[in-house]
């Protein structure tokens, strides 16, 4: 028998009216300590690795919208002026931590190791989710917004409970906030004091819908007072600062410390997908104003103000992304590999007598057309 | 030979599985200390400890989505839905990840989860306790739907459904949980995806799963009396449907009743109509009919007689079942009983 009383709880720590800065708007060290708080700018090779990751991501980025544009991809969700939200939280991960991604999080997922175009597989159609995620300890992009991060919660439970020190980051959006599983995910993880860091990634745009209709909340990092979780905010354009931030509650988490909730204010200066017209909801004012704040010319102002960077190490950076750039174009253009068989093959562990049926129904309209010339078989 | 009941077999099933595989695991709401409020997870967190069998956040959605990262870290959850209808904020992450991520992933992931749902009515209970939720779930391919009818197969076909490399969804019929037979565990009877004749006969079939079974056996009972010869089939698994054992039974019958509490309207009973027609429709003798809940939202304990199928409706039924037919298309049959224009009888 046990008692409905509980230990006294110590009340989380109320995150900050101000993000959490490192590198202020100018790419200078922040100097105030009250916006710092406590945390230090990461080591050069850190600041580094960022920069360079967030070039190439910025690239891969392009590319991607460009092969929307030209209706080789389905759709593609522009990750574009939230490049240090991913690759800052990314780059913060252990080698067998997990990331869950949604499907806006392209950028995080090549920063993760991911071949850029099995990152690509779900928004060209050739099937949903294309790469292994036990390999890269990626989870499938998300779509129904929240639902993944009780996935978070669990394997990293199932993970405590086989003595690994497994951690999660999971992505969100701002708008994925309002949905209950974010709820739900976020109060497992608190009572199950699971090793599982929320990244909420504030862009103040769910589609067309602004941040104040979405939540009344001092900060979305306020949320997460409710649940007895440590909550911060900070500057999503400074990768510095989402990098100490993450990395920072992902070591909290692994020893125990508990799940750890972070807004990261940014801006989605792109529309939410190359179908969007954001012009019937938002200034274009207010997306300059953003894209002045870009967190790649933040980050390269800092290196090379402190003699961290010069020309050609940049170049060294371009080069690698339009590499990167060239063979996703490349292997892009050639067509896809899947069959109607594929269908089948997975929807149980061994196809049911019904679809093996339907299996041999579809590949004989597929031989039928293939000898006729045609689907309706030259009818 | 020991009478057991439905629950018991349950039970006895998860603490042989417990035992049998340490990455089984089992929570949801209330199965720790208390056991369930039908007692299913009885002495299991105390035998197994808090790690194996324990209490969740009272929210569905959160303990499927859990489990489904658990399995993806290679545990093998098994999880309650206290209620039928409790269940429905679990929807999404049913529907959406735990039919979709072997798919998803072309296999790369596979989510090797049993969720045990309490379902159906009968038992006295106020609202939002009955529903009969078993059409939801069948429509989602990538899940395996099962429901079994007696205390043996509810111990074997749990033991499958934990070992199974698909998510399960295992629909227990509520009001059976205490019905007793004689039967010695552990014990193993049918794969769980294929349905048993449960009664032969040679003048009509009469279709049912979980909790009608038992309902169809009293009707063919009695059918027995007014000298007609019924053959029960229990499906057991919804999905996939094992059309080989159904129109095996209906060829040789000529003859079909579909029997199960929820309401027809869209229910299982169409889909089970639709294959024996197709499959079976130079035999059949007559339509196949269906017996089912009303086409209304789960009346209230003092009037849920009234919905459920009985041993009556299923007789009913039968009788129309043009035994006298000289059948002409496009008109009436010679000798058959006044048509009426519900569907159900």
């Amino acid at each position: 028998m046990t008692t409905s009383e509980a230990p006294p709880v110590a009340v989380p720590t109320v995150p900050s009216a101000e993000p959490i800065r490192l590198i202020d708007a100018e790419g200078r060290r922040t100097a105030d300590p009250a916006v710092r708080a406590g945390f230090d700018l990461p080591g050069p090779d850190t600041l580094e690795a960022l920069l360079r990751a967030m070039v190439v991501g910025r690239r891969f980025d392009g590319q991607a919208g460009a092969l929307a544009k030209q209706g080789r991809l389905a759709v593609y969700p522009s990750s574009r002026g939230q490049e240090a939200c991913q690759v800052g939280g990314v780059l913060a991960l252990a080698e067998n931590d997990w990331l869950f991604p949604t499907y806006r999080d392209c950028v995080s997922l090549v920063a993760r190791g991911v071949d850029p175009v099995e990152v690509l597989t779900l928004l060209r159609g050739d099937w949903h989710c294309g790469y292994d995620p036990k390999a890269y300890r990626c989870a499938p992009q998300c779509t129904p917004l929240a639902t993944n991060a009780s996935h978070a919660v669990g394997l990293t439970y199932a993970a405590r409970r086989k003595g690994a020190d497994t951690a999660a980051l999971v992505l969100m959006g701002d708008g994925a906030t309002s949905e209950g599983d974010a709820h739900e995910a976020y109060n497992f993880a608190a009572v199950w004091n699971t090793p599982v860091v929320f990244l909420i990634q504030n862009n103040q745009w769910a589609i067309s819908v602004p941040l104040h209709k979405q939540s009344a909340a001092p900060t979305l990092a306020h949320k997460a007072v409710g649940y007895g979780m440590r909550g911060y905010l900070v500057d999503g354009n400074d990768a510095a600062a989402v990098h100490a931030v993450v990395a920072h509650a992902l070591a909290e988490a692994r020893s125990g410390g508990g799940p750890a909730l972070i807004e990261a204010r940014t801006y989605r200066v792109e529309p939410h997908t190359n179908s969007d017209d954001p012009k019937r909801y938002r200034d274009d004012a207010e997306v300059e104003r953003w894209r002045r704040r870009d967190p790649l010319a933040r980050l390269e102002a800092l290196l090379r103000s402190e003699g961290l960077l010069d020309d050609a190490r940049m170049a060294g950076f371009q080069d690698e992304a339009d590499r990167l750039a060239a063979s996703v174009r490349e292997r892009l253009s050639r067509p896809p590999r899947r069959t109607a068989d594929d269908l089948f093959a997975h929807v149980y562990a061994e196809p049911t007598a019904a679809l093996r049926r339907q299996r041999a129904a579809v590949r004989e309209a597929a031989e039928h057309a293939e000898r006729t010339g045609g689907p309706d078989g030259g009818r | 030979m020991a009478r057991t009941t439905l629950g018991q077999a349950l039970n006895r099933a998860l603490r042989d599985a417990l035992a049998a595989d340490p990455d089984v695991v089992v929570y949801g709401e209330d199965v720790g200390p208390l056991g369930g409020v039908f007692r299913v997870t009885d002495g299991l967190s105390a035998e197994f400890g808090e790690d194996r069998c324990f209490d969740s956040p009272l929210a569905e959605s959160g303990i499927t989505g859990t489990a489904v990262g658990m399995a993806m870290y290679g545990r093998r959850p098994v999880i309650e839905m206290q209620f039928d209808a409790f269940a429905y904020p679990a929807f999404q992450q049913v529907v959406s990840h735990v039919a979709k991520m072997r798919n998803r992933t072309r296999g790369r992931l596979e989510l090797p989860l049993v969720i045990r749902i309490p379902y159906g009515g009968g038992i006295g209970a106020v609202e939002h306790h009955g529903d009969s939720s078993e059409a939801y779930y069948a429509h989602t391919p990538g899940l395996r739907v099962v429901t079994p009818a007696t205390a043996a197969d509810g111990y074997s076909m749990l033991r499958e459904a934990v070992e199974s490399p698909d998510p399960v969804v295992f629909l227990e019929p509520k009001r059976r949980y205490w019905a007793a037979e004689d039967v010695e565990l552990p014990a193993r009877t049918e794969p769980m995806d294929r349905a048993v004749v449960r009664r032969e006969g040679s003048d009509l079939t009469i279709i049912a799963y979980g909790p009608t079974v038992d309902t169809a056996l009293l009707a063919a009972e009695a059918a027995a009396g007014e000298g007609r010869s019924a053959e029960v089939v229990d499906l057991r698994s919804l999905s996939p449907f094992d059309d080989e054992t159904v129109a095996a039974s209906v060829r040789r019958t000529g003859r079909a009743v579909v029997v199960h509490e929820a309401p027809g309207f869209a229910g299982f009973g169409a889909e089970v109509a639709a294959r024996v027609t197709e499959q079976c429709f130079h035999y059949l003798e007559a339509p196949v009919m269906r017996v089912c809940g009303l086409d209304i939202p789960y009346p209230p304990p003092h009037l849920e007689e009234f919905h459920l199928p009985g041993v009556d409706r299923i007789l009913s039924a039968v009788d129309r079942l043009q035994w006298e037919s000289s059948w002409v298309p496009g008109t009436a049959p010679v000798g058959a009983p006044e048509q009426r224009s519900e569907v159900n009888a």
